[in-house]
Formats: C-alpha cells, sequence, structure tokens
C-alpha cells in the first residue's frame, strides 16, 4: 500500500528497548502491541469476552494469557459490567484495555462510557483519571447482519473526554493502540475484522510511543482533497488510482486518529487544492464527515466547488452481500462520485 | 440487644449517642441543603435523603483508607459518612469555587477520593460495575481492598447491578453490595415492580451471602456490614446486604409526595434512625440535654458551614472547559 506520510504525528519518551521489524498481519500487530504494553506497564490489564484462554474469536489475543498470567482474563458476556469495572480500576491506579467483540455491543453498555469513563477526570478535577483503552471493531463484511455491521465512531465522536482512532495500517494498528495504551485519557480504538487476516507486511515494533493526533497523506494531489479513515482508505485510494489515469489528481489524507482531528492540515490541503470531500463507511448523516466540512467552512476555506460527503446511504445494513454491495460505496462508486463532482 | 440492655453511660449507650450525633449531622446538613434550594442559592435537582440517616451512620468508620465508597445520587450521607468536610459539600451543592469538585459535581456527583468517597452516581445502578472495578485493582496492587457500593430498591431492577453481581461473583471479588430499601423506587412502590420484594433472597441466584437487616439501627448495620467487608476482606467474595429503610421526604426537593400509602408516615415516623435512637437513649438514661444537643450541635455546625460556604466566590467560568484531557 502506498505510504507517503508527510506528517507524522509527534512522538515521546524513549523507544521500547527493542526495536525491530517484523512481517505481521494487522492483527497480529495488535497482538504484538497488547504484548509491549503488557511488558512494560504492569498495571496493564488485559479483558473482555473469550479474550484470554480462546484467544479472541478473531484470534488476535492469542498467547496473552499463557505468557501474562491472570493479568489477561476472560469475562462473562457483560458489556457493563466489562466496561463499568475497566472505570473502576483505572480510578483504582490501574491501566485497563478492555474489549469490545463488537462495536454494535458497546450499546448495551454505552452509558459506562458516555456517562461514567468520561466524567472521571472532569468532575475531580484531574483528582481521578481513568486511562482506560477500549478496544474494538467494526464495519461491514459479506453476511454480516445489520447488528454486526454498523460504523458508529460517531456516535463516540459526539462525547468530549474520549479519544478516538480507527487504525488503517498494520504499523498503525500496532503504533496507535500503543499510544492510546500510554495515554492518560480514555481511549477507544476502532479496528476492522476484515483487515484482522489481511496480508503480512513489515511492521515497525518497539518504537517511541507517539502521541495521538496526526495524519497520513498517502497520496498527493492538486485537484480535490479526500479525506477518509479506517479500512475505507483503500478503496478511496484505489478511486484515486482510477481518477489519476484520466487526469484528476486527487490528494488522500487518511486521519486515523479522529479525536483529536487535526483540522488544520486538511484546511491547509483544501485551500491548496479547492475542493473537498469525505469519505466514510458510517451513515452519512451525522457521521463525522459532516463535522470536517463544517470544521473546513467554518476556517473560511473558499472551495471552488461544494463539499461532498460519501459514506452509506441512510439506511439499515442488510446481510445479503448483494443487498450491502449496493449500499456500502466501493472503490468504482466513489471514484465515479469524485468524478461527477469535479465536473 | 434491646434498647433497655443500654444502662446509663454503658458503652452501648455512648455508641448510641455518637450514633444520634452522626445522624443529626448528616439530616441537619440536608435539612439545610433544603432550605437553601427552597430559598434559591441552590438550584437544581436535589434528592434529599431525610429518614435512611441510620445506615450511612452505621457503615461510617468501616472503610480503611484503601477501600473505596460509591454511593448514588441520594449520597449526601454517604459522603459525610467517609468524613468528607461539610463545607465543601455545601460548597459544591451552592456551585462554589471551594466545593469539592469545584462545581463540576453538584448535589448528585459528587466526588472525593481523598476520603475515599468515589462518588455518588446520577445513574441508577451504574457504581455497581465500577466498584468492582475498584475491587479488582486491589486484587492487582496489593491491597486488600474492599469496595462498598450503595444503591436503592430500584437499582436492583437495572441490568449494570445485575451484571455486576454476577462479575463480582464469578470472580470472588470484595464488594459489598448494599441496597438500602426504602421501599420506593423514585414515585413508584418497589413491591409492584418485583415478584418478590424481599430483595435480598436474589444474592442466593449468584452464589453469594445475602441478608435483609434493620437500616435504622446503626449497630446493626455496623456488625452485619462489618463481617460483610470481613468476609470480603478474607477472600470470601461479595456479599448482598438489604437495609430496610424509609424516605421521609420526596424522591427530590419539589416532589409533591402525595403517592404514600395509608399509614406509612405513621409507621416511619416511629422507626426513623432519631426516633429511635432518641427512644433508646431515653430508655437507657440518657439525659434529655445530651440528646438536645445531639441536634443542636449539628444544626450550628451546618450552619456555620453553609455560611461560610455561601460566602465563597462563584465557581469560575474561565475554567469550566479544564481538566478535559490530560
Amino acid at each position: 500500500m502506498p505510504d507517503t506520510a508527510v506528517s507524522g504525528p509527534a512522538t515521546t519518551g524513549a523507544p521500547s528497548a527493542t526495536q525491530d521489524v517484523k512481517e505481521l498481519t494487522y492483527g497480529g500487530a495488535v497482538n504484538a502491541a497488547l504484548r509491549r504494553c503488557l511488558e512494560e506497564i504492569p498495571e496493564t490489564l488485559l479483558y473482555g469476552e473469550d479474550i484470554a484462554k480462546p484467544g479472541g474469536v478473531f484470534g488476535v489475543t492469542r498467547g496473552l494469557r499463557r505468557d501474562f498470567g491472570d493479568r489477561v482474563f476472560d469475562t462473562p458476556i457483560s458489556e457493563s459490567a466489562i466496561l463499568g469495572s475497566a472505570v473502576g480500576a483505572a480510578m483504582l491506579g490501574r491501566r485497563p484495555i478492555v474489549e469490545i467483540m463488537w462495536v454494535d455491543f458497546s450499546l448495551v453498555a454505552f452509558d459506562q462510557v458516555v456517562n461514567q469513563l468520561v466524567n472521571v477526570r472532569y468532575v475531580s478535577r484531574g483528582e481521578l483519571v481513568a486511562p482506560v483503552t477500549i478496544r474494538t471493531q467494526q464495519g461491514s463484511a459479506p453476511g454480516a447482519c445489520a447488528q454486526h455491521s454498523q460504523s458508529l465512531e460517531a456516535l463516540f465522536l459526539h462525547v468530549p473526554g474520549l479519544r478516538v482512532c480507527m487504525p488503517w495500517t498494520a504499523q498503525d494498528a500496532y503504533d496507535l493502540l500503543v499510544a492510546a495504551v500510554h495515554s492518560d485519557d480514555p481511549v477507544l480504538v476502532i479496528e476492522n475484522r476484515t483487515l484482522y487476516p489481511a496480508g503480512t507486511g513489515p511492521v515497525r515494533l518497539g518504537g517511541p510511543v507517539q502521541q495521538p493526533g496526526g495524519l497520513r497523506v498517502r497520496r498527493e494531489g492538486t485537484d480535490a482533497t479526500v479525506v477518509t479513515w479506517g479500512a475505507m482508505t483503500a478503496r478511496v485510494l484505489e478511486a484515486a488510482a482510477t481518477l489519476a489515469g484520466e487526469g484528476i489528481s486527487v490528494e488522500v489524507l487518511e486521519t486515523p486518529w479522529l479525536n483529536p482531528f487535526p483540522t488544520d492540515e486538511v484546511a491547509a490541503s483544501a485551500r491548496r487544492t479547492g475542493a473537498l470531500a469525505v469519505v466514510h463507511e458510517a451513515n452519512t448523516t451525522g457521521g463525522f464527515g459532516a463535522e470536517v466540512v463544517a470544521r473546513v467552512a467554518g476556517e473560511g476555506v473558499a472551495l471552488r466547488v461544494p463539499p461532498l460527503r460519501v459514506g452509506l446511504p441512510d439506511t439499515r445494513v442488510p446481510a445479503a452481500p448483494s443487498l450491502a454491495a449496493g449500499l456500502v460505496p466501493g472503490p468504482d462508486a466513489i471514484a465515479a462520485t469524485i468524478r461527477e463532482w469535479l465536473g | 440487644m434491646t434498647a433497655t440492655d443500654a444502662a446509663p453511660g454503658s458503652a452501648t449507650a455512648g455508641t448510641s449517642l455518637t450514633d444520634l450525633r452522626m445522624v443529626w449531622r448528616m439530616r441537619a446538613f440536608e435539612e439545610k441543603v433544603r432550605e437553601l434550594r427552597l430559598a434559591g442559592d441552590a438550584v437544581g435537582s436535589i434528592h434529599l435523603g431525610i429518614g435512611q440517616e441510620g445506615v450511612a451512620t452505621g457503615a461510617s468508620g468501616l472503610a480503611g483508607p484503601q477501600d473505596a465508597v460509591f454511593a448514588t445520587y441520594r449520597g449526601h450521607s454517604w459522603a459525610i459518612s467517609c468524613g468528607v468536610p461539610v463545607e465543601a459539600l455545601f460548597g459544591e451543592i451552592l456551585g462554589r469555587d471551594t466545593g469539592i469538585n469545584g462545581g463540576r459535581g453538584g448535589s448528585a456527583h459528587l466526588t472525593a477520593p481523598a476520603y475515599r468517597f468515589f462518588g455518588e452516581n446520577s445513574i441508577v445502578g451504574a457504581g455497581a460495575p465500577i466498584a468492582c472495578g475498584a475491587a479488582l485493582a486491589g486484587r492487582h496492587d496489593g491491597s486488600d481492598r474492599v469496595a462498598l457500593t450503595v444503591f436503592g430498591d430500584g437499582a436492583m431492577n437495572q441490568g449494570a447491578v445485575h451484571e455486576a453481581m454476577n462479575f463480582a461473583s464469578a470472580f470472588s471479588l470484595p464488594v459489598v453490595f448494599l441496597c438500602e430499601n426504602n421501599s420506593w423506587s423514585e414515585l413508584t412502590p418497589i413491591d409492584e415492580m418485583v415478584r418478590d420484594p424481599e430483595l435480598f433472597r436474589r444474592a442466593a441466584a449468584y452464589g453469594m451471602p445475602g441478608e435483609r437487616i434493620d437500616g435504622n439501627d446503626p449497630q446493626e448495620v455496623r456488625e452485619r456490614l462489618g463481617d460483610a467487608f470481613e468476609v470480603a476482606r478474607e477472600g470470601g467474595g461479595p456479599t448482598l446486604v438489604e437495609a430496610m429503610t424509609q424516605r421521609l421526604v420526596g424522591h427530590y426537593i419539589g416532589d409533591a409526595d402525595q403517592y404514600r400509602r395509608p399509614g406509612e408516615r405513621e409507621r416511619d415516623a416511629e422507626r426513623e434512625p432519631v426516633a429511635l435512637l432518641t427512644r433508646r437513649l431515653r430508655e437507657s438514661g440518657v439525659s434529655d440535654d445530651e440528646i438536645a444537643a445531639a441536634e443542636s450541635d449539628a444544626r450550628a455546625e451546618m450552619e456555620a458551614a453553609a455560611a461560610a460556604a455561601l460566602a465563597a466566590p462563584l465557581a469560575d467560568p474561565a475554567t469550566a472547559k479544564e481538566h478535559l484531557y490530560a
């Protein structure tokens, strides 16, 4: 995959004692990040449904129970107990990393995030903190039902006090998770299950701990700025390659951190290209794309064409692959929409 | 032990007088809060626990420095039970800079970890899973922490409380689940919302001990809750204690409170903790002066603390965005 990052995130702290490069899948990178955090932060706990002895329903946490003992454990199917106990353990000095198997399941325990977790620091004026990392995964994939297909990042991005990221590359799956666990803020890391087994690639392990934030310029261009995140990035890059063959030069910005969001950098790119589109897998209405467009508009950026939002139409997600294919924007649909938009 | 067992000057009489003084501090605090609310000095939704003080009084002193107490939005008395200074509590309810949370918590979200008071919670039942986490942390930090989570009868019908009870039981976590059963789930009688109103019996389903106690008698609360603390601390896992009590006032200040059943108020007036302890002390020969002083000292303390809190500056709006992120 192209990776021409020109605006890397700030880093702090010393690199881990051992730095090396391994060939890993995205899921393997998540596992490596968890292993590193369990090794270097004794206060970490890792728990969730089926994550310890079974190693996770996607195999991502395999081997960690064996190597870290009772700091890694399986829980009842009780999302409120998982997230609530993470809040309490964090208040008392632990650094819990908890897994919500599917983002859709977080809704049964939304209270523990929106009413509890994010109020800990604020109400106590920092006397208490809640450095909880919530790992989950989302997105549509063939055959998944309407309760296992949603992209819900906007629900969480509406909540002040919660950091949110959506890594796409295996390297970011590693780096962002390490950054999340080291952060003193609560962080939601939204992975994508279709990426877990995707092909292996070199992942640099043990690098310096990054600060949340930053931007990945995945493709430079001059005719339009397209902002995207998560698994959608691959589809946007494919569309951009198609359009390049037609003489349309698209700049693709991947924003794996959505809170904090690199508004200034996105606005600068849009100012340069004069056109802004946001592409995400989440439903269009109330999606974070609307926020990106509003922020750039608020910066006073003059655009030569109206801003464009591309997302899942405002509908539920059907299980049948043929139905879903008609809704989730793929590379061809994205290219066609951009082509028409730029006239 | 019955009331008449306590002779003048006996240890029991002394304990009861200490308890009455604490009950009166809690009641005088809340009556002052009500006055401040009705005068408009305090604003918003305020939930009083007048009548329920016997439970928090009996629990006072049970939690050690390593322990953690989680209460509900009807939690003023629990903050006092944990030793949070009352001036800082008044300040918080009055939105003052000097409030225990600088005005960020208010009446219903008081938080004072320095006093092992890990907060009220305005979401019914939400504190129970959080308490499990405090107990879990203790398992990994080398402390013998016990987490006490307090909630009402209504919370027994919340899914989060069920999840927490199972979670604590499955992992034998040192959690004490304390249900203050005042028989009203906000404005609705608990016995119309459950098939079996003996709520403590649910403990059996989780494989933990459960018992019902008289929440009006601080001594009984101290002994039975103390046993639950001991079991938890020694690795015996969680306990559910159902403390029977009564709310002498509405669900919130302004609740017309016209839903009570025939005879309920008369029965409650007999058994509420001020009445119970006063009767017991009189029977054991403690002087009326000493009994009266418990009330007058408490009222004087609360008047002074409220006045000091009122004199403090309002929370500074320039700070309203602070402490959101690290």
